[in-house]
């Protein structure tokens, strides 16, 4: 029987030669997400429920990132039992502040993410990992529980829908607007409790870095994971990246596997978006939109906050000044070293922006710029719903990393590619 | 008396259903001081013990914060009854032992201040202000189980 990348993992991990879409299967768990605001809650489950027990030390990666460094006494709680507890089970792969990083920049740079593989983690946005051809999802706390128990979750083996992405991407038109344009397509929940895997040839110039902005975004369109095929650009970023075990299995989708819903995004015809509050789906094209006043611009998170983003932001704002204030937050410790010593974070500095610990921060309105009454942010990030990044009434518009730094230096949205 | 509160529209997301200036706790009493706060400040008011929320399709989108569904349930409202739910929210029920509803039509079949009473066993849900039974689909029975053990975790114990 035909199959998808997304079946024959599923397949694999529940020790069956096939399965099918609305399959119910037990699935062996490869790597557990953890964080500071899911896992805490979900240690305490595991304690009250006298199952205080770890599947496999090595099998969890724990990183303190939402609100690290720690923004208030609450939190500061939050991180002290998320520390006591991976201490006390010792769990390898624990990255304490210093370390921590935005969980879905981190892991893979750690090399915690193999393909093949079936990982689950406390956050939704965990569908990042699916740019390395394995099954990624996001789940709650007391799924999280019951997976640092036993290993094991139940899942739906979700249909699958597909995006075939064709020619290049022209200048200053980057990965974030593929995937805005196939949220803008499908609707917010276009993809609901379905796997979305991409293909095409413009996928082969696009770096892991950009990939993953795309898959980062599955759950903005209700997907329960993302896809795309392993190819010589994973194969390269894996090598001597990988933590333990360094062998994976690479799955290919069958030529006649069967897809829900065919689509085709022609990249070349593509300009900068920017998706207006308060859904993912409104993006509108940067030439209808330009001008829009804004108060602040958030450059960072799991979906734009890598190496590449900053150099692409930089290369905006070499030279010039920022007309709101500036958020740049790289997602990890080791990008935020990058950027220091490619002299980013430097030109950063002299553009006037503020440059932040690796956090998630104010891409949920926890702290670092969150947002007063009515005003409007420009972000890099993956979300702006009401009240996202600060008070009810402010507002985010979500884009490129290039959009991002040239509307910091207009102080308004602005199309990047008068600044390339 | 169980009344509906019914919000008319399609993706009642989790930063609205609790905005994550609160996930700093995750104490389900306190989080339903803040239960819907973005979309109805008046909600945390007027809620009683038992009262049910009803919405569009999608309802839960966004974060996998099970924080959601604690503070819906801390809020005590007996039932959410939607078109359709975001993934992740609706897993987050079952795993916690609560009921997601799902329910084609539901802002037309029940109004904003409808007296409700849900009936689990039957799968009927009894509006008592329009006198009309209006029957939704049960959940598959392996997540009724889940709900039946008192939740996921309760229900792993005994595998
Ligand atoms: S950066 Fe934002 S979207 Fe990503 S994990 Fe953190 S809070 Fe969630």
């Amino acid at each position: 029987m035909p199959m998808t990348i997304t079946e024959k993992i599923f397949a694999r991990a529940a020790g069956k030669k096939t399965v099918e879409p609305g399959d119910l299967v037990n699935a062996k768990i490869d790597m557990i997400m953890c964080h500071d605001v899911t896992t805490p809650p979900a240690i305490s489950m595991l304690k009250q429920h006298d199952i205080d027990r770890v599947f496999d030390r090595e099998k969890i990666a724990v990183t303190p990132d939402h609100f690290q460094p720690a923004k208030d006494i609450k939190s500061a709680e939050l991180h002290k039992r998320l520390d006591t507890w991976a201490r006390e089970k010792g769990i390898r792969y624990y990255y304490p502040i210093g370390k921590a990083g935005v969980c879905h920049a981190l892991l893979p740079e750690q090399g915690h993410i193999r393909p093949g593989e079936v990982i689950v983690g406390g956050d939704s946005h965990t569908c990042t990992y699916g740019a390395f051809a394995a099954f990624s999802t996001g789940i709650g706390s007391t799924d999280l529980a019951a997976a640092i128990a036993t290993g094991q979750l139940w899942f739906r083996v979700p249909e699958s829908m597909k995006f075939t992405l064709n020619g290049r991407l022209p200048v200053g038109v980057y990965s974030k607007d593929v995937v805005l344009e196939a949220i803008r397509r499908i609707g917010t929940d276009g993809a609901l409790y379905k796997a979305i895997e991409y293909v095409g040839p413009a996928l082969k110039d696009m770096s892991m870095e950009a990939r993953m902005t795309i898959t980062n975004m599955a759950i903005e369109a209700g997907g329960k994971n993302a896809i795309i095929g392993f190819d010589e650009t994973t194969r390269r970023y894996l090598l001597g990246r990988l933590k333990g075990k360094q062998d994976y299995t690479v799955f290919e989708s069958d030529p006649d596997a069967k897809y829900c819903f065919e689509d085709t995004i022609d990249c070349d015809k593509l300009e900068p978006l920017v998706a207006y509050p308060h859904l993912p789906s409104n993006g509108r094209p940067i030439s209808e939109c330009a001008g829009e006043a804004m108060d602040q611009c958030y450059i960072g998170s799991c979906t734009n906050g890598r190496i590449e983003d900053y150099r692409i932001a930089a290369s905006v704002m070499k030279g010039k000044q920022v007309r709101i204030r500036t958020l740049i937050v790289p997602a990890t410790p080791t990008v935020w070293r990058q950027a220091n010593d490619e002299g980013l974070l430097n030109i950063f500095y002299d553009a006037g922006c503020v440059i932040s610990a690796p956090t998630c921060g104010a891409c949920l309105g926890g702290f670092m710029g969150v947002l007063a009454a009515g005003e409007k942010c420009v972000s890099t990030t993956n979300r702006n719903f009401v009240g996202r990044m600060g008070h009810p009434t402010s507002e985010v518009y979500l884009c490129n990393p290039a959009t991002a730094a040239a509307s910091a230096v207009e102080g308004k949205l602005a199309d990047p590619r008068k600044h390339l | 008396m169980s009344k509906a509160h019914v919000y008319k529209r399609d993706h009642v997301n989790t930063d609205e259903i609790i905005p994550a200036r609160y996930l700093n706790t995750d104490d389900g009493a306190e989080l339903a001081t803040h239960c819907l706060e973005d979309l109805d400040t008046e909600f945390v008011k007027t809620v009683q013990p038992g009262d049910v929320i009803v919405a569009g399709d999608d309802f839960g989108c966004g974060s996998s914060r099970e924080h959601a569904v604690w503070a819906i349930q801390g809020a005590r409202v007996g039932a959410v009854i939607a078109h359709s739910f975001a993934r992740i929210f609706y897993r987050n029920c079952i795993d916690n032992g609560f009921y997601p509803i799902e329910l084609p039509g539901a802002v037309d079949k029940i109004h904003d201040g409808d007296e409700v009473e849900v009936d689990y066993k039957q799968g009927v849900i009894h509006n008592k202000t329009q006198n009309k039974n209006i029957p939704f689909k049960p959940l598959p029975d392996f997540a009724l189980e889940i709900i039946n053990d008192g939740g996921l975790l309760e229900h792993i114990k005994k595998c």
